[in-house]
Order: structure tokens, then C-alpha cells, then sequence
């Protein structure tokens, strides 16, 4: 149990040490920030292999009492989709983190106390078992964020960071009213034993809320995911948020904080609302699939570098969405693997757009030309983040995008070829305007005199793309390294899927293996 | 009774009220008798609240609640007099500093301040109407002093006259409903009345005017909607440290009352259904849901006026409003759960807000300069820890978690769930959605924004002990619920 509490609480420790170390002393904090965030991944990787994936249950559960009268309790554990999203948390992080010692010059000692923050709140939202504790965890990420892009954003940081903060508690205050009704009405009048948020409790008995009712905590749940996630049409501030974020703060924003909003529709819209779920599948696949298309036309038009990144998440998001919500058991092992791909890929262009920014304090498409002659490292890095976002065969991109496209297509819930067929052209749409981009920034003539002086990476720039290209080509490679862990996780909860909507089990090995698992966790509770 | 049994319910449940008593007689004395030394007024002041706060834990713990002497004593008496020592101390500590500056350091000050507490205690004891009636006189004429305090301030001398005289019109209808509740059930003491009530000897007609006079009364005392108008002003004009301890301590003590009159005159919520066709039954489903009305009109009128306004006092005095409302939402659930919901989130409040005000107060310059949103562009490079308090208390007022004002407001809107208000929660929602716009503008000037001429390193005092109670309190309420929660609770669920 030990290095799944260190896993979510080093952050959080270090970050208290962080703000008794001396405001001056730059490399101190800096370092110790570093050192803390590269310890969480190595305590990470123990949980990684301790992991069983071949139980579809939720691991490691922790139990302990909180709030007795409202019965919150710290309740953590983790299954194969958290296991995987917390991975990339604490492997994203020391990558932010060391980026941040190339953009981030004022405040130093407040900024590592947040990131450190940050990370210890993502990290919390996957692991949380509870849905009062979710909660807690969910609006802890706000803070934090909210001050990085408002103290250390660029130009426009102001308006970027209210933005983002309005968004996302409109969102999550309506949560908080589907939170509360769901915990009563769970609580007193299905179980009876009074108020709880305990989620498997929760899970266990959720099939028997009416359907009426699933309806209303469907939206209350799910709109606050869509903000997140961003689903079209709700992305609006996503643009100027990450455009304006300071380059570690793009980085986690794209990297993991919108991968919370999916996670969260998978695990409370799909598990907890599955009627409501099912019977609203083919309008938020609609939604989108007009946002994996409305992203990539934006992202297309766009003369800054940062923001067709930006949008080029719109566009790649939808496909995890619809994925999700194709609710197969391909579909959404595709939209899980995805999310990981494009915090690897996408994580992976915020970094190489801010060390160009770094060098030349713009990123105007037009400002640049031939860059691959100067910089050929550099192009050489650009380009396997980019192939990697297009969705080239051999790189992650492509597996994710493959198996949520054929899980739209066999949907037997969305029962439309049309949300596949339009989805896909989303893939060649990407391959448009990262491409266009690519060949004006890179290729052509280099005549900004600006530009002649460029120098190629620095090995500290080498130390944070080496490892992103490495998963890179890892999952593209050989995914099953990574899905394998949230197979059966997702099966289990297919089978829920199917037995509420056709009544049969599709993958009745999982069934029988339940049982045995559920015993264990009611001994880990008595202990 | 026995001279012994007596002796011992003065020297355990009666302490923290005689002391309260004794020392508002006392100070005054003081003041008089030791011309030389000017400490000894604001210590004895400190004494009484830290006796309360002693002897009233000890009740908390140890004993249970008793009736006597016509008074409530132990349980939730005890609860709200720790708050009410809380916000005393809060204020005291920003006092002497906030005084000095304006050159008002009077000792007559802290008399008041003595028995504007002793009145919250009486309205928190009382267990008839006429020691309600004492407490909120006693309580209401200290505050019209205090507003007016600082006598040479036209806007300090508005503030003291428009509550005086709006207070007093007020408490005429307060009177009123009194009388008429007396007329119709033939007692002023609540366990009588609703006993009365219960067996159904009483006159349907002058209870429920009675009750319409009394709530009339309350609303105007704890600034709810469509009585609130006098607020704004009179913080405004008030001395900050008057106006922390009026709008919070004061506000609590003004839903003590409401707690004590809604909970014996109207039917406990479990017997609605059954009764729902008497004439008691209907007076209780009319009344809720006209305070479910006024509850989500001052929510959301507090914090829509709040939005446009540029002094930070005035801002602060709406957001009071509209935590009014809030706080309002208990009282609508009438049930155990509402009650604690009142009391934890009137802790949480007491911090954040008076956290806030002493910010304010330190800020502040002579002749209410240095009020204006503006002039806290930049704080958080000149005074960063100002500024991070400041920030906390903003975002505790919000409901963010992990601070206190988060856990409050869950328990708030459980309870309007739980008795069948999801229309007041959602209300509740858009309010909170309203207010996150203003109270997040004031961290965006404090950390976003520069200003040309940055306000000096402003020397903290003893303000500093109240701003630390404020965060470490917000954080304990905040991460530790179950400090005060099942406590909360527990002095409800036999009172």
C-alpha cells in the first residue's frame, strides 16, 4: 500500500517543503521540485508492476473514514484506466516540470509550490474512489492552474484565466448539486443506510435509479465533463487558455488535466448512468464528431503555432469521446490508449513550440521558414510529434484512432456507420493542417534574418523529448504493453453496458472472475 | 430546588453567561477606576472571551443540555457562544490598531463590544420570547452605538442613524409578532407553544400574522431579503472592525433566533405529511416556502449588486447579504441536518469574513481612503502575506474546496436536499456561480495586476493573531470536518 499513498501524497509533501525553502535560492527549489517529481515516477513504476491486469476490479483500495456524518471517506484504488492515466501524470510531470526551468523566471518559488499542487490533485482525481473525495480533488486543480496561467501566461493572461476558471466551475457547481443528490438518493432511499458517496457502493446499486432521474445526474455529471474534455461546443476556452499558458502550464493542461474529463465520463457517466448513457450516446457522438471536424478546419486557418496545437486537441479529443461513447469494449480501450497518445504527442508539440518560442519570442507561422536547415535536430524531433498527432501507422497516434474508429463503426449502440465514416475524415484533416504547418515553418526558403542565428537543442531539451519519443514509438509499436492493463477493466464494465441494453454478457470470464475479487475487497475492509 | 443543586448548575451551565454579565458591568467600571493604565480594558475584554470559550468547551464535551432558570444551557448554546468568542477575539486583536489609526482609541469602545456580545448570548440562551426580545435589544442597541462610533465621520453618523431608526421600526414588528404569538397560544415560552401547538390549542389566524411580524423582524435583523437594503450602508459606513463583528457574530446570533423560533412554532418536518391538512400544517408549508423565497431572492440580489460595486467594504457587505441567504437554507430544511449545516457554515463564515474584514482594515487608510478595488492592485508583491490571506478567505467565501466555506455549503445544500428544496440548491448553485466573478476579481487585482505607486509594507501587530486564527481555522474546517461536524450534529439531535 505504501507507494500508492507515496504516489499521491510525495507531491503534496514536497510541495510544503517548497514553500519553507528560501525564496532566493532558485536552484534549491528548482531541483528539489525536480528531484521530488522524478521520485513520484520511480515509486510509480513499483505500483506499475504490482498491478495485477488481469483483475478487472479496483486495486489497492483504501478505506478510511473522513467525514463520519456525511460518510466521505478517503476511499482510493485504482483500476486499469486510472492506472494508466496516473502513469502518465507522474511521467508528463517531471517533463513540465523540467521544461519550466527554461520559461519560468519570476516567482520561482510560488510556481513549483503550485505545479507540485497540480500534480498531486491530478493524481488524486484518478485515484479517487469516493465521489465527494473526486470532487474535492477535481476543484483543488483549479487553483493552481488558475494562478499559472494568470502569473506566469503570456500577453493576453487575464482574460485566458477567468476564462478557464468561469468555465470550469459553472461546470463542476452543477456536478456538485448531481454529487449530493445522488449520494442522498443512493444512500436513503436504495441502500438506506443513510447518506454515502462511496462510490462502489454507489456503482453497485446505480442501475436501480430511475430513469428519469439518470437523465438529470447524466448532464449534471456529464456537462462539467464536456467542459473539461472539451467537447464542441464547449471549447472555447480552451484555446486561449493553452495559447496563453506558460509552456509546462500548455503542456499539463493539454497533456493531462483534459484527460480528467473523459476519465470522468467513463467512470461516473458510463458506470453510474448507464441507461442515460445509452440513450444518449449518438447525440454527444454527433457533438463529437463535429468537434474532431469544426478542431481541424479551425486548427487549419490558424497563423499561430500554439493554437493550432490548441485546437488540434478539439479535433483529437472528439475521438475519445466518441470512442467512449461507441461503449465497445474496442472503442473504449481506443479512447483510453488515446488519451495517453495524446498526452505523449500533443504534450510533446507544446514543448518543441515553447524552445522555439524561447528562442524567438513568437510564434507566428509566417515568422518562420526553412527551419529544418538551421535546426535539423529540432525538425527531426517536430516531426515524430506531429506524425504521432496525425495518426501515422508505427507511432501511438495510430492505434488509438484506429480502434475508436472501428469501435464507432461495429457500435451496436450507436447502430450508424455515418459517425465512423465522418470521424475518419477527421484523420485526413489532421494530416492537412499539421502538414501545411510543418512544410511553412520547416521547409522553404529561410529569408528572416531573424531566424539565421538559431541554435539546435540543448541537451536538457534532448532529456525531456527522448522519453516522449520513446512511448511514442513504444505504444505505435507495440500497445499491448498498455492496453492490456485496462482490458479488463473495460470489458467488466461492458458487460454492464450490454446486460442493461441487449441483456446478454459478452465477456462472461469476467463475470466469474467478480466475485472473487469483490471478496477480497470486503476483507481489505474488515481489516 | 436545593441551594446545592443550584450552586452547581451556577458553577458549571451558568459560568460562561455570568461571566459574560459580569464582565460587561465590570469593563465599563474598569475604564473608569484605572484612568492610568489604558491596557487593562482591552485585556479584561480578551479574559471574558477566553473564559466563555473555556468553560463553554468544557459544556460542549462534557455535559448535555439542560433548561433552567428560563434559559437554554450546554449543547448548541455552548457551540454558538464558542463562535461568538471566536469573532470577539477576531475583533479585538484587529481593534486596538484599526482604532489608533482612525484616532478614536477610546475605551468606551470595548464596553460595547462587551455587551453587544452579551446580547448574542441571551438571544443564544433565551427559552422565551421576552429574553429573545432582551438579547436582540441588548445586541441591536450596542451595534447602532458602535456603527456610529467614530462620531466625527458623516458617513460613520448615516450608517448609525439609518440603523437605529430602521432597527427600531423593525423591532416594532418584531414586538408585535410577539404579542400576537402570546394572544394566540397563551405563553412566550417555546416549549409551551409548541406544546400548545401540538395539542392544537391556539388561534390559527393570530399565529400565523404573529409568525409573519416575528420573521419580518428576524429578516431585518439578519439582513434578508426584502429588509437588506440597510446593510450595505450602514457596513459601509461603519468602523471595519465594527462592521466584522456586526455582520458575523451579529448574523449568527440573528439565526440562532430563527433556528428557535422556526423550530417551535413551525411542525418538525417528519409530521408534515400527516398534518399537512390542519391549519398548523399549512401556516409551516406556507412559511417554508415563503423563507425558501427570501432565501434564494437575498442569495442571488446580494450577490448580483455585489458584482458592480468598487469599494471593497460595500462588496464584502453584500457578499454578507447574500451568505444570509445561504445560511437562510438551513433554516428552510428545518431539520437536524439544516441546524448544523447553520452552525458549521456560520463557523466557516465567522473566519473567512472576518478574516476579510481585518485584511480591509489594515489596508484601509484614515478618512475611508484606500477602499477601492483598485487599491489592491499588486498586493500580493508589496504585502504577500496580506495578500495570500486574503486569497484564501476569497476563495473559502466562494466554496472551493479544501477551505472551510466549501464543507459548509455541502452541508447546506444536503440538508435543502434532503428535505425536498432541489429548486433552493440550484438557485444556490447560479448564486455561488455569480459571486465566484467578484470575489475572483479581487485575486486578479491582488495577483495579476500592477500598480504604479504599491502600497508600503504594511505592519501587522496583533491583526496578524487574527488573520492566523482565520487561515488555520478555515484550513481545519476545511480538511478536518469531523472536528466540529458531528458536534454540530449531535447538540441538534436532542435539543
Amino acid at each position: 500500500m505504501t507507494p500508492f499513498i507515496l504516489t499521491l501524497f510525495l507531491p503534496l509533501i514536497g510541495s510544503i517543503i517548497i514553500l519553507f525553502l528560501n525564496k532566493d535560492n532558485h536552484k534549491i527549489i528548482k531541483y528539489s521540485t525536480l528531484f521530488i517529481s522524478i521520485l513520484t515516477f520511480l515509486i510509480s513504476l513499483i505500483l506499475f508492476f504490482q498491478f495485477d491486469s488481469n483483475n478487472p476490479n479496483i486495486q489497492f483500495y483504501i478505506n478510511q473514514i473522513w467525514i463520519s456524518s456525511i460518510d466521505a471517506g478517503f476511499r482510493i484504488g485504482m483500476d486499469g484506466m486510472s492506472m494508466l492515466l496516473v502513469m502518465l501524470t507522474t511521467f508528463i510531470s517531471p517533463i513540465a516540470i523540467l521544461s519550466s526551468f527554461d520559461s519560468i523566471h519570476h516567482r520561482q518559488k510560488e510556481y513549483y509550490f503550485m505545479i507540485l499542487l497540480l500534480q498531486f490533485a491530478m493524481t488524486g482525481v484518478f485515484v479517487a474512489m469516493d465521489i465527494f473525495l473526486f470532487y474535492i480533488f477535481w476543484e483543488l486543480i483549479l487553483i493552481p492552474m488558475y494562478f499559472i496561467i494568470g502569473i506566469w501566461g503570456g500577453k493576453n493572461k487575464l482574460y485566458a484565466t477567468v476564462k478557464f476558471f468561469l468555465f470550469t466551475i459553472v461546470g463542476s457547481l452543477f456536478m456538485l448539486v448531481g454529487v449530493i443528490w445522488l449520494a442522498n438518493y443512493a444512500g436513503n432511499n436504495i441502500l438506506g443506510t443513510g447518506f454515502t458517496t462511496d462510490f462502489i457502493k454507489i456503482r453497485d446499486v446505480a442501475s436501480q435509479i430511475p430513469f428519469d432521474n439518470q437523465v438529470w445526474l447524466f448532464w449534471a455529471f456529464a456537462v462539467s465533463f464536456f467542459i473539461k474534455v472539451p467537447l464542441f461546443p464547449l471549447h472555447t476556452w480552451l484555446p486561449d487558455a493553452h495559447t496563453e499558458a506558460p509552456t509546462p502550464g500548455s503542456v499539463i493542461l493539454a497533456g493531462i488535466l483534459l484527460k480528467m474529463g473523459t476519465y470522468g465520463l467513463i467512470r461516473f457517466n458510463l458506470e453510474l448512468f448507464t441507461q442515460a448513457s445509452i440513450n444518449f450516446a449518438p447525440l454527444i457522438s454527433w457533438f463529437a464528431v463535429i468537434g474532431i471536424i469544426y478542431g481541424a478546419l479551425v486548427a487549419a486557418v490558424q497563423v499561430d503555432i500554439k493554437r493550432l496545437v490548441a485546437y488540434s486537441s478539439v479535433s483529437h479529443l472528439g475521438f475519445v469521446v466518441l470512442g467512449i461513447f461507441s461503449m465497445t469494449a474496442l472503442g473504449i480501450q481506443g479512447a483510453i490508449i488515446q488519451m495517453v497518445n495524446h498526452g505523449l504527442s500533443t504534450g510533446m508539440l507544446f514543448l518543441l513550440v515553447g524552445m522555439i518560442y524561447e528562442r524567438r519570442h513568437t510564434r507566428e507561422i509566417a515568422e518562420y521558414g526553412g527551419i529544418a536547415r538551421i535546426m535539423p535536430v529540432y525538425a527531426t524531433f517536430f516531426a515524430i510529434a506531429m506524425f504521432s498527432s496525425v495518426g501515422l501507422p508505427g507511432l501511438n497516434g495510430f492505434v488509438g484512432e484506429y480502434m475508436t474508429l472501428i469501435g464507432a463503426f461495429t457500435s451496436p449502440i450507436l447502430n450508424n456507420w455515418a459517425f465512423g465514416i465522418v470521424a475518419a475524415l477527421g484523420v485526413i484533416f489532421a494530416a492537412v493542417y499539421l502538414l501545411w504547418m510543418y512544410q511553412r515553418v520547416f521547409f522553404g526558403t529561410n529569408d528572416n534574418p531573424a531566424n539565421h542565428h538559431l541554435t539546435d537543442l540543448t541537451k536538457r531539451e534532448w532529456t525531456m523529448l527522448v522519453p516522449l519519443v520513446l512511448f511514442i514509438v513504444w505504444i505505435g509499436v507495440y500497445p499491448s504493453t498498455f492496453t492490456n492493463y485496462s482490458e479488463n477493466s473495460t470489458r467488466k464494465l461492458i458487460n454492464t453496458i450490454e446486460k442493461q441494453k441487449f441483456n446478454r454478457v459478452p465477456f462472461p470470464e469476467i463475470e466469474a472472475m467478480q466475485s472473487d475479487t469483490l471478496n477480497n475487497i470486503s476483507k481489505q475492509i474488515e481489516k | 430546588m436545593d441551594i446545592q443543586l443550584i450552586t452547581y448548575i451556577f458553577s458549571t451551565y451558568m459560568l460562561p453567561i455570568l461571566v459574560a454579565s459580569t464582565f460587561s458591568v465590570l469593563v465599563p467600571l474598569l475604564d473608569v477606576w484605572s484612568k492610568k493604565n489604558k491596557q487593562i480594558v482591552f485585556y479584561a475584554t480578551l479574559f471574558n472571551f477566553l473564559i466563555v470559550i473555556a468553560s463553554s468547551t468544557n459544556l460542549l464535551i462534557n455535559y448535555s443540555n439542560i433548561k433552567e432558570f428560563y434559559l437554554y444551557l450546554g449543547g448548541y448554546t455552548s457551540l454558538f457562544d464558542i463562535l461568538f468568542s471566536v469573532a470577539g477575539i477576531m475583533t479585538l486583536f484587529a481593534t486596538k490598531q484599526y482604532l489608533e489609526k482612525e484616532n478614536y482609541n477610546l475605551k468606551e469602545f470595548y464596553s460595547l463590544l462587551n455587551f453587544a456580545f452579551l446580547g448574542m448570548m441571551i438571544i443564544n440562551h433565551s427559552a422565551n420570547l421576552l429574553l429573545l426580545f432582551l438579547g436582540i435589544e441588548l445586541m441591536s442597541i450596542s451595534f447602532f452605538v458602535l456603527s456610529g462610533f467614530i462620531r466625527t465621520k458623516m458617513s460613520a453618523i448615516e450608517a448609525s442613524l439609518k440603523y437605529f431608526l430602521l432597527g427600531a421600526f423593525a423591532t416594532g414588528f418584531l414586538v408585535y409578532g410577539m404579542a400576537l404569538i402570546y394572544g394566540a397560544t397563551g405563553s412566550i415560552e417555546y416549549t409551551i407553544i409548541a406544546r400548545k401547538l401540538a395539542t392544537s390549542q391556539f388561534d390559527a389566524t393570530f399565529l400565523a400574522i404573529g409568525f409573519a411580524l416575528m420573521l419580518v423582524g428576524l429578516a431585518f435583523k439578519s439582513s434578508v431579503f426584502p429588509f437588506h437594503n440597510w446593510a450595505p450602508d450602514v457596513y459601509t459606513g461603519a468602523p471595519t472592525v465594527v462592521t466584522s463583528f456586526m455582520s458575523t457574530a451579529g448574523k449568527a446570533a440573528s439565526f440562532v433566533a430563527f433556528i428557535l423560533i422556526t423550530k417551535h412554532i413551525l411542525l418538525p418536518n417528519d409530521k408534515i405529511e400527516e398534518l399537512a391538512t390542519t391549519s398548523w400544517g399549512m401556516i409551516t408549508e406556507q412559511s417554508g416556502f415563503i423563507i425558501a423565497i427570501l432565501s434564494s431572492a437575498t442569495m442571488l440580489i446580494g450577490n448580483i449588486t455585489a458584482l458592480v460595486q468598487k469599494n471593497v467594504k460595500r462588496m464584502l457587505a453584500y457578499s454578507s447579504v447574500a451568505h444570509a441567504g445561504y445560511i437562510l437554507m438551513g433554516v428552510v430544511s428545518n431539520n437536524v441536518d439544516g441546524w448544523a449545516g447553520i452552525s458549521y457554515y456560520s463557523a466557516a463564515y465567522i473566519l473567512m469574513q472576518i478574516g476579510a474584514f481585518v485584511v480591509v482594515s489594515l489596508i484601509e487608510k484614515q478618512d475611508d481612503n484606500r477602499l477601492n478595488l483598485e487599491d489592491y492592485n499588486g498586493l500580493s508583491k508589496s504585502n504577500p502575506f496580506l495578500a495570500a490571506a486574503m486569497g484564501i478567505f476569497m476563495f473559502s467565501l466562494v466554496g472551493l474546496p479544501p477551505f472551510g466555506g466549501f464543507i459548509g455549503k455541502y452541508y447546506l445544500f444536503l440538508s435543502a436536499i434532503e428535505s425536498g428544496y432541489l429548486w433552493l440548491t440550484i438557485v444556490a448553485v447560479i448564486a455561488s456561480l455569480i459571486s465566484v466573478y467578484f470575489y475572483i476579481g479581487l485575486i486578479i487585482n491582488m495577483y495579476f495586476r500592477e500598480q504604479s505607486n504599491p502600497i508600503e509594507k504594511i505592519h501587522l501587530g496583533m491583526a496578524n493573531i487574527s488573520i492566523i486564527i482565520a487561515i488555520v481555522g478555515i484550513l481545519v474546517l476545511g480538511i478536518l470536518p469531523d472536528v466540529l461536524l458531528p458536534t454540530a450534529t449531535s447538540v441538534f439531535t436532542n435539543f
